[in-house]
Protein backbone atom coordinates (compact mmCIF):
# COMPACT_ATOMS: atom_id res chain seq x y z
CA UNK A 1 0.00 0.00 0.00
CA UNK A 2 1.55 3.29 -1.12
CA UNK A 3 0.55 5.88 1.50
CA UNK A 4 -0.24 9.54 -0.19
CA UNK A 5 1.84 11.77 1.87
CA UNK A 6 2.85 14.10 -0.83
CA UNK A 7 0.21 15.16 -2.52
CA UNK A 8 -2.56 17.24 -0.80
CA UNK A 9 -1.97 15.48 2.56
CA UNK A 10 -4.87 13.49 2.55
CA UNK A 11 -6.53 13.52 5.40
CA UNK A 12 -8.39 10.68 6.58
CA UNK A 13 -11.15 12.17 8.24
CA UNK A 14 -12.48 14.01 5.19
CA UNK A 15 -14.81 12.98 2.58
CA UNK A 16 -17.28 10.64 2.77
CA UNK A 17 -16.53 8.86 5.89
CA UNK A 18 -17.25 12.39 7.53
CA UNK A 19 -19.89 13.54 5.38
CA UNK A 20 -22.35 10.16 6.45
CA UNK A 21 -22.33 10.62 10.08
CA UNK A 22 -22.68 14.06 9.97
CA UNK A 23 -25.75 13.99 7.81
CA UNK A 24 -26.90 11.37 9.69
CA UNK A 25 -26.46 12.77 13.10
CA UNK A 26 -28.24 15.96 11.85
CA UNK A 27 -30.87 13.55 10.37
CA UNK A 28 -31.92 12.14 13.98
CA UNK A 29 -31.82 15.55 15.76
CA UNK A 30 -34.21 17.23 12.70
CA UNK A 31 -36.30 13.69 14.63
CA UNK A 32 -35.49 13.90 17.96
CA UNK A 33 -36.65 17.70 17.77
CA UNK A 34 -39.76 17.03 16.05
CA UNK A 35 -40.65 14.56 18.48
CA UNK A 36 -39.98 16.65 21.41
CA UNK A 37 -41.53 19.45 19.93
CA UNK A 38 -44.66 16.87 19.73
CA UNK A 39 -43.86 15.44 23.53
CA UNK A 40 -43.01 12.42 22.16
CA UNK A 41 -40.21 10.33 24.25
CA UNK A 42 -37.17 9.13 22.21
CA UNK A 43 -38.66 6.48 19.72
CA UNK A 44 -37.08 3.53 18.01
CA UNK A 45 -36.20 5.60 15.37
CA UNK A 46 -33.68 7.82 17.90
CA UNK A 47 -31.76 4.41 19.29
CA UNK A 48 -31.91 2.93 15.81
CA UNK A 49 -30.55 6.24 14.74
CA UNK A 50 -27.67 6.60 17.64
CA UNK A 51 -26.56 2.88 16.82
CA UNK A 52 -26.00 3.85 13.22
CA UNK A 53 -24.41 6.90 14.12
CA UNK A 54 -21.93 4.77 16.56
CA UNK A 55 -21.19 2.78 13.83
CA UNK A 56 -20.56 5.46 11.64
CA UNK A 57 -18.33 7.22 14.04
CA UNK A 58 -16.17 4.00 14.88
CA UNK A 59 -15.67 3.58 10.83
CA UNK A 60 -14.34 7.36 10.89
CA UNK A 61 -12.27 6.36 14.47
CA UNK A 62 -10.79 3.38 12.33
CA UNK A 63 -9.94 4.79 9.56
CA UNK A 64 -8.37 7.47 11.21
CA UNK A 65 -6.04 5.10 13.48
CA UNK A 66 -5.09 3.30 10.09
CA UNK A 67 -4.05 6.35 8.49
CA UNK A 68 -2.15 7.45 11.65
CA UNK A 69 -0.43 3.82 12.14
CA UNK A 70 0.55 4.18 8.30
CA UNK A 71 2.60 6.93 9.02
CA UNK A 72 0.26 10.02 8.61
CA UNK A 73 -0.09 12.28 11.92
CA UNK A 74 -2.66 14.90 12.78
CA UNK A 75 -1.76 18.56 12.87
CA UNK A 76 -2.36 18.69 16.50
CA UNK A 77 -2.28 15.05 18.01
CA UNK A 78 -3.44 16.00 21.15
CA UNK A 79 -6.23 17.78 20.35
CA UNK A 80 -7.27 15.15 17.44
CA UNK A 81 -7.38 12.09 19.57
CA UNK A 82 -9.16 14.12 22.45
CA UNK A 83 -11.50 14.89 19.74
CA UNK A 84 -12.12 11.39 18.43
CA UNK A 85 -12.24 9.94 21.96
CA UNK A 86 -15.07 12.15 22.49
CA UNK A 87 -16.86 11.75 19.41
CA UNK A 88 -17.33 8.23 19.93
CA UNK A 89 -18.79 8.66 23.17
CA UNK A 90 -21.52 10.98 22.22
CA UNK A 91 -24.07 8.56 20.90
CA UNK A 92 -24.10 6.29 23.88
CA UNK A 93 -24.51 9.46 26.11
CA UNK A 94 -27.16 10.66 24.52
CA UNK A 95 -28.40 6.67 24.09
CA UNK A 96 -28.00 6.70 28.56
CA UNK A 97 -29.10 9.68 29.08
CA UNK A 98 -32.05 9.25 26.62
CA UNK A 99 -32.94 5.66 28.25
CA UNK A 100 -33.32 7.49 31.99
CA UNK A 101 -35.33 10.25 30.45
CA UNK A 102 -39.12 8.38 28.35
CA UNK A 103 -39.94 12.11 27.95
CA UNK A 104 -40.15 14.80 25.53
CA UNK A 105 -36.86 16.08 27.17
CA UNK A 106 -35.77 12.86 26.42
CA UNK A 107 -35.86 13.19 22.56
CA UNK A 108 -34.35 17.06 23.46
CA UNK A 109 -31.52 15.12 24.71
CA UNK A 110 -30.85 13.19 21.47
CA UNK A 111 -31.20 16.49 19.49
CA UNK A 112 -28.98 18.52 21.88
CA UNK A 113 -26.02 15.73 21.09
CA UNK A 114 -26.62 15.17 17.73
CA UNK A 115 -26.33 18.67 16.89
CA UNK A 116 -22.70 18.55 19.28
CA UNK A 117 -21.59 15.73 17.14
CA UNK A 118 -21.08 17.30 13.79
CA UNK A 119 -19.28 20.14 15.57
CA UNK A 120 -17.07 17.68 17.12
CA UNK A 121 -16.14 15.99 13.24
CA UNK A 122 -15.41 19.28 11.88
CA UNK A 123 -12.92 20.31 14.72
CA UNK A 124 -11.89 16.86 14.32
CA UNK A 125 -10.92 17.77 10.48
CA UNK A 126 -9.64 21.09 11.41
CA UNK A 127 -7.46 19.34 13.96
CA UNK A 128 -5.77 17.01 11.38
CA UNK A 129 -5.45 19.66 8.60
CA UNK A 130 -3.24 22.58 11.01
CA UNK A 131 -0.45 23.27 8.85
CA UNK A 132 3.18 22.47 9.72
CA UNK A 133 1.93 19.95 11.99
CA UNK B 1 -30.09 11.94 48.05
CA UNK B 2 -32.02 13.09 51.00
CA UNK B 3 -35.99 14.24 49.84
CA UNK B 4 -37.01 17.25 52.05
CA UNK B 5 -40.66 18.23 51.25
CA UNK B 6 -42.59 18.18 48.34
CA UNK B 7 -40.54 19.05 45.90
CA UNK B 8 -42.39 20.20 42.29
CA UNK B 9 -40.34 18.64 40.24
CA UNK B 10 -36.77 17.20 41.09
CA UNK B 11 -33.53 19.39 39.29
CA UNK B 12 -32.59 15.57 37.51
CA UNK B 13 -35.53 14.98 36.10
CA UNK B 14 -37.57 16.33 32.69
CA UNK B 15 -35.56 19.57 31.19
CA UNK B 16 -33.29 19.37 34.10
CA UNK B 17 -31.77 16.00 32.37
CA UNK B 18 -30.87 17.95 29.27
CA UNK B 19 -29.43 20.56 31.39
CA UNK B 20 -27.13 18.42 33.34
CA UNK B 21 -26.43 16.42 29.30
CA UNK B 22 -25.84 20.13 27.89
CA UNK B 23 -23.72 20.73 31.37
CA UNK B 24 -21.78 17.81 30.85
CA UNK B 25 -20.84 18.13 27.12
CA UNK B 26 -19.54 20.96 28.55
CA UNK B 27 -17.83 19.73 31.23
CA UNK B 28 -16.11 17.40 28.55
CA UNK B 29 -15.19 19.82 26.28
CA UNK B 30 -13.52 22.43 28.83
CA UNK B 31 -11.95 20.29 30.91
CA UNK B 32 -10.32 18.27 27.91
CA UNK B 33 -8.96 21.28 26.14
CA UNK B 34 -7.62 22.80 29.87
CA UNK B 35 -5.94 19.78 30.29
CA UNK B 36 -4.12 19.82 26.77
CA UNK B 37 -3.35 23.54 26.99
CA UNK B 38 -2.38 23.63 30.56
CA UNK B 39 -0.29 20.02 30.09
CA UNK B 40 1.22 20.87 26.69
CA UNK B 41 1.56 24.71 26.65
CA UNK B 42 0.63 26.47 30.11
CA UNK B 43 3.36 29.21 29.70
CA UNK B 44 1.80 31.14 26.57
CA UNK B 45 -0.76 31.85 28.41
CA UNK B 46 -1.27 30.99 31.86
CA UNK B 47 -4.19 33.55 32.45
CA UNK B 48 -6.12 32.06 29.95
CA UNK B 49 -5.60 28.50 30.47
CA UNK B 50 -5.52 28.36 34.17
CA UNK B 51 -9.37 30.08 33.66
CA UNK B 52 -9.96 27.32 31.31
CA UNK B 53 -9.97 24.68 34.24
CA UNK B 54 -11.29 26.77 36.49
CA UNK B 55 -14.50 27.06 33.79
CA UNK B 56 -14.12 23.08 33.26
CA UNK B 57 -14.34 22.25 37.10
CA UNK B 58 -17.36 24.63 37.68
CA UNK B 59 -19.01 22.58 34.39
CA UNK B 60 -18.43 19.29 36.00
CA UNK B 61 -19.59 20.60 39.96
CA UNK B 62 -22.69 22.18 38.32
CA UNK B 63 -23.83 18.92 36.31
CA UNK B 64 -23.10 16.83 39.61
CA UNK B 65 -24.95 19.41 42.10
CA UNK B 66 -28.22 19.03 39.13
CA UNK B 67 -27.70 15.53 38.82
CA UNK B 68 -27.94 14.77 42.64
CA UNK B 69 -30.73 16.76 43.51
CA UNK B 70 -31.41 17.09 46.49
CA UNK B 71 -30.51 20.20 49.17
CA UNK B 72 -27.14 20.06 49.39
CA UNK B 73 -27.14 19.25 45.02
CA UNK B 74 -29.48 22.43 44.28
CA UNK B 75 -26.80 24.62 46.52
CA UNK B 76 -24.03 23.60 44.43
CA UNK B 77 -25.82 24.16 41.54
CA UNK B 78 -27.10 27.24 42.35
CA UNK B 79 -23.42 28.37 43.77
CA UNK B 80 -22.17 26.73 40.22
CA UNK B 81 -24.44 29.07 38.09
CA UNK B 82 -23.90 32.06 40.13
CA UNK B 83 -20.08 32.22 39.44
CA UNK B 84 -20.47 31.01 35.53
CA UNK B 85 -23.08 33.97 35.06
CA UNK B 86 -20.64 36.30 36.75
CA UNK B 87 -17.75 34.47 35.30
CA UNK B 88 -18.58 34.54 31.54
CA UNK B 89 -19.62 38.42 31.81
CA UNK B 90 -16.71 39.39 33.19
CA UNK B 91 -14.39 37.32 31.27
CA UNK B 92 -16.52 38.50 28.09
CA UNK B 93 -15.84 42.58 29.14
CA UNK B 94 -12.27 41.72 30.11
CA UNK B 95 -11.75 39.97 27.04
CA UNK B 96 -12.98 42.87 24.58
CA UNK B 97 -11.22 45.59 26.76
CA UNK B 98 -7.99 44.20 27.57
CA UNK B 99 -7.23 41.32 24.48
CA UNK B 100 -3.59 41.26 26.37
CA UNK B 101 -4.90 39.54 29.17
CA UNK B 102 -6.66 36.43 27.03
CA UNK B 103 -3.72 35.71 24.70
CA UNK B 104 -5.39 32.69 23.79
CA UNK B 105 -9.13 31.60 23.54
CA UNK B 106 -10.88 30.10 26.93
CA UNK B 107 -14.47 29.14 27.05
CA UNK B 108 -15.58 32.15 28.15
CA UNK B 109 -13.67 34.86 25.97
CA UNK B 110 -16.16 37.13 24.17
CA UNK B 111 -19.38 35.74 26.40
CA UNK B 112 -18.45 32.67 24.78
CA UNK B 113 -18.90 33.17 21.00
CA UNK B 114 -16.83 30.45 20.08
CA UNK B 115 -19.38 28.02 21.42
CA UNK B 116 -22.07 30.04 19.92
CA UNK B 117 -23.13 32.09 23.17
CA UNK B 118 -23.77 28.71 25.23
CA UNK B 119 -21.75 29.02 28.30
CA UNK B 120 -23.38 32.92 28.34
CA UNK B 121 -26.81 30.94 28.46
CA UNK B 122 -26.33 27.64 30.12
CA UNK B 123 -25.91 29.39 33.58
CA UNK B 124 -29.11 31.26 32.76
CA UNK B 125 -31.40 28.68 32.12
CA UNK B 126 -29.63 26.78 34.92
CA UNK B 127 -30.19 29.15 37.31
CA UNK B 128 -34.60 29.90 35.62
CA UNK B 129 -34.35 25.79 36.33
CA UNK B 130 -33.33 26.25 39.83
CA UNK B 131 -35.89 28.86 40.72
CA UNK B 132 -38.80 27.01 38.76
CA UNK B 133 -37.58 23.92 41.11
CA UNK B 134 -37.61 25.37 44.02
CA UNK B 135 -39.30 23.98 47.41
CA UNK B 136 -42.30 25.95 48.85
CA UNK B 137 -40.89 26.25 52.44
CA UNK B 138 -41.86 23.68 54.99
Amino acid sequence: MVPVTSVGADSPVDGIVATVPIVLSLLVAVWALVAAVRHRPPDRVQFVGLAVLEVALLVLSVLALVAVGGGDRPGEPGAFFGYLVTLVCLPPLAWVLARMEPTRWGSAIVCAVCLVAPVVVVRLQQTWEVLGG
Amino acid sequence: MVETGPARQRTNSGPGRLLIAVYLLFAIAATSRAGLQIATKFDEAPVAYLLSGVAALIYIVAAVGLARAGHTGRRVALACCSVELVGVVAVGILSLVDKDLFPDETVWSQFGSGYGYIPLVLPVLGLIWLWRTRQAPA
